[in-house]
């Protein structure tokens, strides 16, 4: 905390240092990097003008324009539950993820034993286990638990899915932060959850919104899972994208997948906004 | 820095009385080689600036920790006032603290930094602004409310921090290294600025340094820390005057050591020197150890030209010059004693010159002469 104190004062320096490093990137690089960008940008570029279409199948470019598309997905109550269902799974998942990888890695910051990395090595496996064996295993334990197209089932399921990126975003909020604040917050009379909500949350309170969003943003486009999880009156919003082009090839997925890639867009970028915000001021 | 020369007249903001924090038997074992702390008995007077000084790793700042509650005890007691606090939670002791970083919230002005433990205590609003603007006066920090700790130099943060420590009438006032992070100039401002509020408002302190300048300077009294135990615990006249140990005797300033093969009785022998001991000369310590040392402060060593220049019952020793250093008001003489022993004599500017490699006698008078154990 002090260091990036003593970095406002003399703040002209690394402004003219860091231009000066934009200045010598080669052209080259940036050709790399543009076509990069445009590479994964692609697909994306493609649907939405073919959301505007006036045809009745999927055709590109695009015939004619018209909202169409979009007058059937806001008047079409199936596409209306399943955006509901997923908004309102990733909302509570993504509020059990933050809440639990917060805590987790509040607690295993100041530990540093080998069972503590063993801890963290758990908690983050399931970044790195394929979905359909996640999948799997939660469709087979929740048939037991009776919990298979359940709103809870989805909430828990895509909560632990969450969690490890609150993990990772938090506990690289923690490593900038000084625990002596922790002590002086305990000699002046505040007991530790009084110092967490005062002291500490405050203070990582970036690295609990990025991993908020990207636990909000897991559960809203996660389909594995889902596609296990689904019945026949619950289903999130990509199983019902997955059945209307493997079941109808109902072209209204344009519009809806238009929205999905607007919606996420937005959630991902605020907290990016938020903070240069707070940067500037 | 302003120097103080008036003294605002201020309200006292830590509670007036004093808490007398006694400290039974303490051990903090981590379960390393050594304990950490090792069987600490101490009773700080209410009102004292009590200085722990020592070493790194002596166990000072752990016993300032397990004052703080910062950590649990391994086994003894610590009581304030005779209350039993041993297993009271840090934010129940009631205790006002200074840390080497400051550890200022950063996301809170000046003024809700100040009013932090004030809020904690659910003080009215309108009380807490008058005391936080009432202590930033104290510590002659007015009109920074509204800046945040980023925009204050050090020296202004710790003037914060100590606010901070003492707006809500704590028992005490602990003092972790407070002045390690700043310039010598700074330092001696904020010592100013401590002793002064000390005095002002005759609360306990407990301090914590390694610097033995800073201890002598600003403590009541000091307890020397060595190896997890108090080595001796007096006034800073005391223990450089009349050092127990061969450890207080070279942490507290430079001496001249002869090193004894025999406790000492009326006479004490070193290589081939026998000089008369004073029996009051004798730290006690020394009296009931096997093997003990003879020290010499460097301000009392004189040094004659040949041994019959010496004054008839002093204790002299023969050396040669090693080195002559200026230092303005005096010099500073490196002396190079029989069997390689080196020592040092401070003489004033004026006196006679002398050459590198040069003989000379170095005597002291024997009431000025300490003998420790070691």
């Amino acid at each position: 905390m002090t260091t990036t104190s003593e970095v406002t004062a003399p703040a002209a320096a690394p402004a003219r240092r860091r231009s000066r490093g934009v200045d010598a990137v080669p052209w080259w690089l940036r050709l790399v990097v543009a076509v990069g960008a445009l590479y994964f940008v692609l697909p994306t570029l493609f649907v939405i003008p073919m959301s505007f279409s006036e045809s009745t199948t999927f055709s590109f470019p695009p015939k004619g324009f018209s909202l169409d598309l979009y007058r059937n997905f806001f008047t079409d109550p199936v596409w209306l539950t399943s955006l509901r269902n997923s908004f309102f799974v990733a909302v509570v998942a993504a509020l059990l993820a933050t809440v639990v990888g917060t805590a987790a890695a509040v607690g295993l910051h100041n530990l540093t034993g080998r069972l503590a990395r063993l801890a963290r090595t758990v908690l983050m496996i399931s970044i790195v286990t394929p979905g359909i064996v996640i999948a799997v295993v939660v469709y087979i334990s929740f048939l037991k638990w009776h919990l298979v197209g359940t709103f809870a089932g989805y909430v828990l399921a895509h909560a632990a899915i969450g969690m490890p990126f609150v993990l990772v975003s938090v506990t690289s909020a923690l490593s900038g932060f000084d625990s002596k604040l922790l002590r002086a917050s305990a000699s002046l009379g505040a007991p530790p959850l009084r110092t967490f909500a005062r002291v500490t949350m405050p203070l990582i309170s970036r690295g609990i919104a990025t991993g908020a969003v990207f636990a909000f943003v897991t559960s809203f486009d996660e389909v594995v899972i889902a596609l296990f999880l689904r019945s026949p009156t619950f289903q999130t919003l990509p199983v019902q994208m997955y059945n209307s082009v493997t079941f109808e090839v109902d072209p209204t997925i344009a519009a809806t997948s238009s929205l999905v890639v607007s919606a996420v867009t937005v959630v991902c970028l605020v907290p990016l906004l938020l903070g240069s915000r707070r940067k500037n001021r | 820095m302003p120097a103080t020369t008036a003294m605002p007249a201020v309200a006292p903001v830590l509670s007036k009385a004093g808490t007398q924090i006694r400290l039974t038997d303490v051990v903090k074992d981590y379960g390393l080689a050594v304990p950490a702390v090792d069987g600490v008995s101490l009773t700080i007077e209410p009102g004292e600036f009590m200085t722990l000084l020592g070493p790194s790793g002596s166990g000072k700042t752990t016993t300032l920790n397990l004052i703080a509650g910062f950590e649990t005890l391994t086994s003894g007691h610590i009581s304030f006032n005779g209350d039993d606090v041993s297993s009271l939670p840090p934010h129940k002791r009631n205790l006002g603290m200074l840390f080497q970083n400051y550890a200022l919230f950063p996301h809170m002005t000046v003024a809700q930094n100040v009013a932090y433990p004030l809020r904690e205590r659910k003080v009215p609003k309108a009380e807490i602004s008058r005391r936080v603007a009432e202590v930033l006066e104290l510590v002659q920090l007015p009109g920074r409310d509204d800046n945040v700790p980023s925009q204050l130099s050090g020296g202004q943060q710790q003037r914060v921090a100590l606010a901070r420590a003492i707006v809500f009438g704590p028992k005490a006032l602990l003092l972790d290294e407070p002045l390690g992070a700043l310039d010598r100039n700074l330092r001696g401002a904020l010592q100013t600025e401590i002793q002064r509020i000390h005095r002002e408002v005759g609360s306990t302190f407990v301090f914590v340094t390694h610097d033995q300048e800073e201890a002598m300077s600003l403590s009541d009294r000091i307890a020397l820390f060595n190896m997890g135990r108090i080595e001796q615990v007096g006034s800073p006249e005391t223990l450089y005057k009349a050092p127990e140990t061969l450890f207080t005797a070279r942490f507290l300033g430079d001496s001249n050591v002869f090193e004894l093969d025999s406790a000492p009785g009326s006479t004490a022998v070193w290589q081939d020197r026998t000089w008369t001991v004073e029996p009051r000369t004798v730290s006690d310590r020394a009296r009931s150890s096997s093997s003990a040392a003879l020290v010499v402060r460097p301000e009392d060593v004189h040094i004659a030209g040949a041994a019959d220049a010496v004054p008839p019952g002093a204790s002299a020793a023969p050396a040669t010059v090693a080195d002559v250093q200026y230092l303005g008001s005096y010099r500073t003489v490196v002396l190079t004693y029989a069997g390689g022993v080196v020592g040092r004599a401070r003489l004033d500017a004026s006196e006679t010159q002398l050459s590198l490699g040069q003989s000379v006698v170095a005597w002291w008078r024997v009431e000025q002469q300490r003998v420790v154990s070691r």
